[in-house]
């Protein structure tokens, strides 16, 4: 695999390709089992976690719905500590305003701490195409960019890989980017670890430019906040002159104390950690510590085209923490690379379709990678209802409708006829065809259910579709028809499920 | 259209159905978590952030304050640090006298930074819930990189005052207009085969120093 996504064969095509693959299979399984049993305990650590998810889904809620306001608090804050806040409306637009940044510093080389929004746009192909090399930090990232790859998992996108491949990998192309790999490397996990610190460390200790994500950025007080293990993020935000950071619009909460929702329920949602190892926060600029220049680069990119979208407006409250991803068991057969975006599993399934539109037959394909079964929205740090907005998207593939597209109102066509509608049949079959994952995911248990879906029955239905396995035709009947149809035969109850916990 | 009115106008179109008159607070928010998750006394407090705090492979000691040279010299010499960076706040009584201090400096480069032994500062809050120590480049902290570069991480807490229960409590007692960096453990990475390596950038030594008033 080339690393771009763009081509990206449609998700059911690019699934079965990964479901034959026994080695990422058995990695997915092994990933996401551990992560989903120790993120449990750490859940279960707090006593008020049903309470934090309220309020930090409330608090996002808040923000989104009042985001030119926060916005323009946040820019003038970050403006009054010695920062430059710079608008994109799109990926060229940032592309060309980093792009710029980093001219103007004179330097062809940055580093950069692993960041979703850059990879979602592209920024590494760009810096590239203008003669400036980006150096990828994290760990995982830099097993992903050796190998020439792509990043499979949110939170460890090298999964994909074993420790015997990442030894060949490090052995083979350490040399040509920087310092070499120690001679006679062996696969163990920690000496692959500290051959990446050294190889890193020339970078980092010369690096005159970095560039970072933000997992939040405080309104009131123009803060930023990068959570991290690794302490390269550390090294990125601290050691070079000029910082620039690029970060989606929606990732702002409204105060400094706000963050004690989020600093409570992101370590433990993600790593399944009371607190992650190191965590920063920076305002604009300090005199003599840290970057003398500092950037920010606030991304739309789709991102006001979801927020135009009342019901799919809350996929943007995701603060990333890929429990979804742990939990799904269409992610753990498929893999991370059949979403063909940097967003993999549940969240991607819904977020890429509307910062993208679903118009190409992979985005139309997405909304239908999922089995409905509800284990995404349980473990939800902010309580997004992923069967809500998947169903809500596959309506609008097959019917059709208007939607906000860069900003435009825009009419969808209904897939019917088309080859999108091919690619969505497709993906539905997949998710039947592997009945197993269906009824896994739906023995995770419903516990601790506060938000009950507001409109649809998803926990029915779902049970009806694993007991016929019948396609969701989108012709004769109409999509909606066919639900509300599925919904009467199904019982039409919303009652929690009462499955019983299981490991699988 | 500049790119700034651009977006700013794609979301007022887009939060059409939102009342803009009431503000933000027309959407509200319960805020029924706790504050802290038990009420601990000062013993209690203390004890359960070294527990956390070597629970993620911080090493952990306990001693008076009068006894902090002590302490901090014999993790010095164990190491066999000969070069170590420290605050111009920190006592110098605290480092031993056959080690070189290095000051923290604006002219300092990290090279300049790689090639010392080990950091020793001073902290601004310690949350005990999480096992998490907090620095904000106050004068016993310094610049953010002296607590990164080095191999080798000595923080001193003094107990109880800087020592709270929660992540709350610490942030409402930190300012944030000041950078801040949250040490919960040496760094760590699990991306390979998901197996815990401690240490990939940051110090891969962290010795956290308890300090309680009065002699040992
Ligand atoms: S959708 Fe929710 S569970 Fe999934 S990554 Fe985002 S915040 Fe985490």
């Amino acid at each position: 695999m080339s690393g771009t996504y763009l081509g990206m064969p449609s998700f059911p095509r690019a699934a079965a390709d990964s479901t034959r693959d026994m080695r990422l299979r058995g990695n997915l399984r092994h990933a996401t089992h551990t992560i989903r049993a120790k993120r449990a305990q750490a859940v279960e650590e707090l006593g008020d976690w049903a309470e934090l998810r309220e309020a930090g889904a409330a608090l996002k809620e808040r923000t989104l719905r009042h985001l030119d306001h926060y916005l323009e608090q946040l820019e003038a804050a970050v403006t009054a500590a010695g920062g430059v806040v710079h608008w994109a409306a799109d990926a060229d637009d940032a592309n060309r305003i980093v792009t710029e940044l980093v001219r103007e510093t004179g330097e062809s080389e940055v580093v950069k701490v692993k960041s979703m929004a850059t990879q979602e746009i592209g920024l590494n192909e760009a810096l590239a195409k203008a003669g400036i090399s980006a150096y990828e930090t994290d760990l995982a990232e830099l097993i992903v960019q050796l190998g020439d790859d792509l990043p499979s998992h949110i939170l460890v996108p090298a999964i994909h890989r074993n420790r015997d491949q990442i030894r060949d990998i490090f052995r083979k192309q350490m040399g040509s980017w920087g310092r070499a790999a120690p001679e006679g490397l062996s696969d163990d996990p920690a000496e692959l670890a500290e051959a990446a610190r050294l190889h890193l460390r020339e970078k980092f200790l010369s690096a005159k430019v970095g560039i970072s994500g933000a997992n939040f950025m405080v309104a009131e007080t123009g803060t930023l906040v990068v959570v991290e293990s690794e302490g390269n993020g550390r090294m990125c935000l601290t050691l070079p002159e000029t910082l620039i950071s690029v970060v989606g619009i929606e990732k702002l909460v409204p105060t400094w104390q706000d963050l004690e929702v989020f600093l409570q329920t992101l370590p433990r949602s993600s790593t399944a950690e009371r607190m992650n190892p190191y965590t920063s926060t920076w305002t604009g600029t300090t005199d003599d510590d840290g970057p003398s220049a500092f950037h920010l680069v606030l991304l739309d990119n789709g991102r006001t085209d979801a927020l135009a979208d009342t019901v799919g407006r809350q996929a943007l409250r995701c603060i990333r923490c890929s429990a979804c991803l742990n939990v799904c068991p269409v992610y753990e057969r498929a893999g991370g690379h059949a979403y063909g975006s940097p967003y993999p599993g549940p969240i991607g399934a819904i977020l890429t379709p509307q910062l993208r539109g679903v118009q190409s037959d992979l985005d139309a394909s997405l909304p239908y990678a999922s089995s409905l079964c509800g284990a995404c929205y349980e473990v939800c740090p902010v309580a997004i209802d992923i069967p809500e907005v998947l169903v809500h998207l596959r309506e609008r593939v097959v019917e059709g409708g208007t939607a906000v597209v860069r900003g435009q109102k825009t009419k969808i066509k209904p897939a019917k006829g088309h080859a999108a509608e091919r690619a969505l049949m497709r993906a539905a079959r997949w998710a039947f065809d592997h009945p197993r994952a269906m009824r896994a995911g739906q023995r995770l248990a419903a516990r601790g259910r506060r938000f009950t879906p507001r409109r649809l029955p998803v926990t029915a239905a779902g049970k009806a579709w694993s007991a016929s396995r019948d396609l969701p035709r989108p012709a004769p009947q109409s999509f909606r028809d066919w639900w509300r149809h599925t919904r009467r035969d199904g019982g039409g109850s919303d009652a929690p499920r009462t499955g019983k916990e299981s490991a699988e | 259209m500049n790119s700034r009115d651009i977006v700013l106008s794609r979301i007022r179109r887009a939060l059409a159905d939102v009342p803009r008159d009431g503000g933000p607070e027309e959407t509200h928010v319960p805020r029924d978590y706790w504050q802290r998750h038990a009420v601990r006394n000062d013993a209690q407090r203390i004890d359960l952030l070294a527990e956390n705090l070597s629970d993620y492979r911080a090493v952990v000691h306990r001693c008076a304050s009068t006894e902090l040279p002590v302490v901090i010299g014999r993790l010095l010499r164990d190491r066999g640090a000969r070069r170590v960076v420290a605050p111009w706040a920190v006592p110098d009584g605290w480092l031993p006298g056959d080690v070189e201090r290095v000051a923290d400096s604006a002219g300092q480069s990290p090279r300049d930074l790689d090639a010392v032994d080990s950091v020793v500062t001073g902290c601004a809050v310690a949350v005990a819930e999480t096992g998490t120590i907090v620095l904000d480049a106050g004068e016993d902290q310094g610049r953010r990189r002296i607590s990164l570069v080095p191999d080798h991480h000595i923080c001193v807490v003094h107990a109880p005052s800087q020592v709270v229960d929660s992540v709350p409590q610490a942030l409402s007692r930190l300012d944030p207009a000041r950078p801040q960096t949250w040490i919960s453990g040496p760094s760590a990475t699990s991306d390979i085969e998901l197996d815990r390596v401690e240490g990939v950038h940051g110090p891969r030594r962290l010795d956290v120093v308890i300090s309680s008033p009065g002699a040992g």
